[in-house]
Formats: C-alpha cells, sequence, structure tokens
C-alpha cells in the first residue's frame, strides 16, 4: 500500500497517533471509552485457523500467516528459519494469500532483490531448493478463493511452467460463457495454463490441485519433522459459489518437505469487555455498532470476517463512519458530557510505564528503513527489531 | 500489502510526477527514475521528455500547443451533482477528480492495484478511449457494480476527442442497508 493516503490523513489537525500502545493489556476498552464518546475497533485478524489436523505442530508446517509475516519483515516472525532444502511444497488453500506464498517460493531472486522483501529470507530464498509448489483447495476450479490479479503473476513468472492435471477442469469449458465477468475471467486463464504450461525448459513448477482436504501430516521414519502430506479426495455436491466439499474416502499421499497452511485468518478478542463471538470469529455487530454496547464500534475484517481487497474494506469503512456519524446527528451517540480524549489516556499509560509513539516519531522510523534501503537498491530494509525500532522514535 | 509485490510507480498527486500510462514503463528515463515529469502534478510527463529532454521518441506526433488544449468534462458525483471541470488534454481522470475536490478515492495511487477509481464513462466517450489493458480489466473485476462503460479513473487521459465526456462515480458501497436507508453523501 502506498504511504501517502495515509501520511495525508495522519497529518490532518484533528488525527492523533499513539502507537506502542498494547489495548487490552496496557489499556482495556472500558478505560477509551471513558476517555472518547465514540471507539472504533479496526484492528483485522491477527490470529489465523489452524487445519486442526494430526502432525500439525511437526517442524516443516508453518500457518502462511508466519510464512508471509517472515518475508515481510514482520518482528515476531524474524526466527522462523523455515528450512528450503526440499523439492516440493504443498499450499493448503487457494486465495490470494497462497498465491503471494507460491510466487515468493518460486519467484527468481532478481525479482525479489528489487522489492522490500527482508535481506535474511531473500538469501534464504536464494539458496532455496524448492523446485515444486502445488496448491491444493477443497473444491473446484469453479471455487477457486484467489482473484485473477494474482493467479496472473503466477502464470506470468518467468522461468516457471505450470503443471495441471487436466482431468480437474472436466466440463469447466461447456459453462464458461455463463459465469459472471471475474469468475470467468479467471476460470479462462486457468484454462489457458491448464492448455499451455508455460515454459517447458523451466526446472521451477508450480500447480493447482483440487478436491484435496489435508488429513494428516506425516513424519519421516524418525518422525522428528514432515516429509509428506496425506490429502483425503472429494466430490463436489452442487455447483457455483455454494457447492459443497463431500468426502469419498480416498485419500493420497504426497511427498514433500514444507507446508504451508493457507486457510483463512482470524480475529481474535482484544479485550473481555467486548462481545466476541468465537464460531466467526468477528465482533458481534449490527451495521458496525457493537451488539449491547454504545459508543463502541468495529470496522473491516474484525467486524465482516477475512475476506475482501482494498475496496471491499475501505467501502466497509466509510460505511462504519457514516453510521458513526447518523449515531451523532441522531442523538444515539451521547454527545452532551465531555470526555477528555488523549490527555487521560496518556497520563494512564504515563502512570503505567508506556511510553507512546508519536506519528512523527513513526516517520523517523520510516526514514530509517527507506535509508537502509537504498544502499541496498531497495524501496525499504524493514528493521526486525521492536526495540531498535523506539529506539530511533525516540531519538 | 506483500513484499512480493515488485516496485509500482505508486505516485502521489501531492508529488510531482505522474505516471499516467503503460507507456511510461517503456521509457528509459522511468525505469532509471529520472523521470522529472511535468511541473503541473497532473499532466502527462510525455510534453516534458520530448521538448526538454529529447530522449523519449513518443509515438504521438502531437505539437506542444496541442497539449494546452482544453477539454471540457462534467464529473457526477455520488449524489448525482453535475461538476463541470475545465482540463486539459493530458490530464489524468483520477488526479482532475482531486484537483477538483471530487470524492474519488485512488487508494494505490493508479499503480493498478486496486478498483477504487472506478467510474462510468458516458458511452459515446467510452467508445473513443483505448481499450484497456489486461491489468486494468483484472482490477475492473473487482469493482461492485460494473457496467459496460466502467473503467478506472487512473487510467483515462484526456484527449481532445473526449471533450464533453461524462465521469460518473458509482453509488459505491457492496453493502446495501437492509432497511433501505439512503446514507448521506460524505
Amino acid at each position: 500500500m502506498s504511504l501517502t493516503v495515509f501520511t495525508q490523513t495522519a497529518q490532518h489537525e484533528r488525527f492523533s497517533f499513539h502507537g506502542n500502545v498494547n489495548v487490552g493489556k496496557d489499556v482495556t476498552i472500558d478505560e477509551l471509552r471513558q476517555a472518547y464518546h465514540a471507539v472504533v475497533l479496526s484492528y483485522g485478524a491477527e490470529g489465523n485457523r489452524s487445519m486442526g489436523i494430526p502432525g500439525e505442530d511437526l517442524p516443516g508446517v508453518f500457518s502462511a500467516k508466519d510464512f508471509v509475516g517472515w518475508y515481510n519483515g514482520l518482528p515476531c516472525n524474524k526466527e522462523l528459519h523455515p528450512d528450503l532444502s526440499c523439492e516440493t511444497a504443498v499450499i493448503l488453500g487457494q486465495g490470494n494469500v497462497a498465491l503471494d506464498v507460491a510466487r515468493i517460493l518460486l519467484a527468481p531472486v532478481e525479482m525479489l532483490k528489487e522489492t522490500d522483501i527482508t535481506q535474511n529470507s531473500l538469501e534464504a530464498l536464494a539458496n532455496s531448493k524448492v523446485r515444486r509448489v502445488l496448491i491444493v483447495g477443497r473444491r473446484g476450479p469453479l471455487q477457486i478463493a484467489c482473484t485473477i490479479k494474482e493467479l496472473r503473476e503466477m502464470v506470468n513468472l518467468p522461468k516457471v511452467r505450470a503443471d495441471m492435471l487436466p482431468a480437474d477442469f472436466k466440463g469447466i469449458a461447456e459453462v464458461l460463457k455463463d459465469l459472471p465477468r471475474p469468475r470467468k475471467r479467471l476460470t479462462e486463464l486457468m484454462m489457458k495454463a491448464v492448455k499451455e504450461g508455460g515454459d517447458d525448459k523451466a526446472e521451477k513448477c508450480w500447480g493447482l490441485r483440487f478436491f484435496r482436504s489435508p488429513v494428516e501430516v506425516l513424519a519421516g521414519a524418525d518422525g522428528k519433522r514432515a516429509t509428506g502430506i496425506r490429502l483425503a479426495l472429494n466430490k463436489l455436491e452442487g455447483s457455483g459459489e455454494s457447492a459443497r466439499a463431500e468426502v469419498t474416502g480416498q485419500t493420497e499421499d504426497v511427498d514433500c518437505g514444507l507446508i504451508i497452511s493457507s486457510i483463512g485468518y482470524k480475529s481474535i478478542p482484544i479485550d473481555p469487555a467486548v462481545p466476541f463471538d468465537p464460531r466467526r470469529a468477528i465482533v458481534p455487530n449490527e451495521m458496525g455498532r457493537v451488539q449491547d454496547t454504545a459508543g463502541l464500534y468495529c470496522s473491516g475484517w474484525v467486524k465482516r470476517g477475512p475476506t475482501g481487497v482494498i475496496a471491499t474494506t475501505m467501502n466497509d469503512s466509510f460505511d462504519t463512519a457514516r453510521v458513526l456519524i447518523q449515531d451523532m446527528e441522531d442523538g444515539k451517540l451521547d454527545l452532551s458530557v465531555n470526555k477528555p480524549g488523549a490527555k487521560a489516556i496518556t497520563a494512564l499509560l504515563q502512570t503505567r510505564g508506556v511510553r507512546t509513539v508519536l506519528f512523527s516519531q513513526w516517520e523517523k522510523i520510516n526514514a530509517e528503513e527507506e535509508k537502509r534501503g537504498r544502499s541496498l537498491g531497495k524501496p525499504r530494509e524493514k528493521l526486525l527489531d521492536v526495540d531498535e525500532m523506539l529506539k530511533i522514535a525516540w531519538s | 500489502m506483500a513484499a512480493s509485490t515488485a516496485v509500482r510507480a505508486a505516485v502521489s498527486f501531492t508529488q510531482k510526477f505522474v505516471r499516467v500510462s503503460p507507456d511510461c514503463s517503456a521509457c528509459p528515463l522511468y525505469r532509471l527514475n529520472l523521470c522529472t515529469g511535468a511541473t503541473d502534478g497532473f499532466t502527462a510527463p510525455n510534453r516534458h521528455l520530448r521538448t526538454s529532454i529529447g530522449v523519449c521518441q513518443s509515438a504521438d506526433s502531437s505539437s506542444p500547443e496541442e497539449d494546452e488544449r482544453v477539454v471540457n468534462v462534467v464529473y457526477i458525483d455520488r449524489s448525482g451533482q453535475r461538476i463541470p471541470v475545465q482540463a486539459r488534454v493530458g490530464e489524468n481522470v483520477l488526479y482532475l477528480a482531486h484537483k477538483h475536490g471530487i470524492e474519488l478515492e485512488g487508494a494505490c495511487e493508479a499503480s493498478l492495484a486496486c478498483s477504487t477509481c472506478h467510474v462510468y464513462v458516458s458511452s459515446e466517450h467510452y467508445e473513443k478511449l483505448p481499450e484497456p489493458e489486461e491489468r486494468e480489466d483484472d482490477m475492473l473485476d473487482m469493482a461492485p457494480m460494473l457496467q459496460e462503460n466502467s473503467r478506472l479513473g487512473c487510467q483515462i487521459i484526456l484527449t481532445p476527442e473526449l471533450d464533453g465526456m461524462e465521469l460518473t462515480l458509482p453509488k459505491v458501497t457492496r453493502n446495501f442497508y437492509v432497511d433501505g436507508h439512503v446514507p448521506k453523501p460524505h
């Protein structure tokens, strides 16, 4: 995401940023509600759905959240050290995140070198032995969850060929013309990859595998790390977006040394005082108004669940803002009492030994990352250590 | 966004240069980050390159005088209000909207990574636009309420034959209120 739109908002006179605060631990939601007329929860989905299968905790198995965090420079994932010495990697899930992971595993290093991928992961990927990536989904080609932009980036990867199973695409050509435009274009691109395959001489390949669900991670003879995955073969009941995967009882084993589970992010509860629906992993709400809690709103993935592209989530945030403003105008939000705002909260945090980071201080971290990137020919080199970031912010 | 996304020529309307057309990616100045663009933030860099640097052999043979020509367009905002705008050849529909305070979002700043600058183009002018490149079509797939005359504003560059074009902002969200409530324009 470009920083500039956010930077403009951040520099608005009525905006202030207080970083380095762990809400729920350093300050509670109730304390925030006492200090502000309205509080909006917009903290996304930082957890991940687990496969819930035996062997999931074996070395060699990672959540996409952690793997993406590793190459993106999230401090908590800097010690991930994924072992990339195997030939085959299997990714469970076929959303945009799964395709991102596949692309990072197979993209030529020359391409990655010019991005803001961390230097550590760049070096690990330069030495990677991974040559084949399979992206596995429960249902069929017409239910694939990724969008065309990400699929096209895989199809267009230089020095990589597509390895699909034509049998998975039986009957698809016939229904193409009746599909809505986005689904139609996406499916046509997949069919093209099935037919053309890409550069025959390429030593790296990727493939989509359909109608398969993970049932067990298999360990080698020593039982110490993942060496394969057992997949259940499904059949499809129904059609279109609501088609269901049903078990057939058959399974198939795939040898692989790297398994990445990309079956969805998940929101986590921020504070016991905030209602939370553990089944849907969202804050229960009506149009963004948190259930039974006046003055508390939610927006984005924590409100609707972890799906959607930029436009979806952006429009959703506009909706939440409109609802909040409407409540101000209707009197649903009680504005008659004065609220102290930030000064009460920063005072409270100070008594608890929590020092905040202001936006201008965040900009120092940003400037340092860009400076380090310049000497490496990258847009930025991310700082991986929070203490180092704070030292720079407060310098 | 994942670090895997290659560096896009994402630019801000507060900066001086604008990546406004696919032609830029073929230009050595742009690729070496030497493109100085235009002095006003909203016109295409081609004119500057041709006249002051002379390196870029643009296929477009229009003379500098033609680039000053006025193009009148009308934006129709989300509440239906008509906003006539006098613009110039070479201006970009997204940045032109920002210049005139029209609330057309450009979240990815013209880098073809989102669909927030989605507009409907008046049909007779839609015909006159060059075909969208594949990457624009990919992003249009994600725009709610897509129509036959949908385009991404950041990819529309004004030419003389687009005089009179009307650009309608879609009535936004995928979320329709259950009770039929119509949100006030923001």
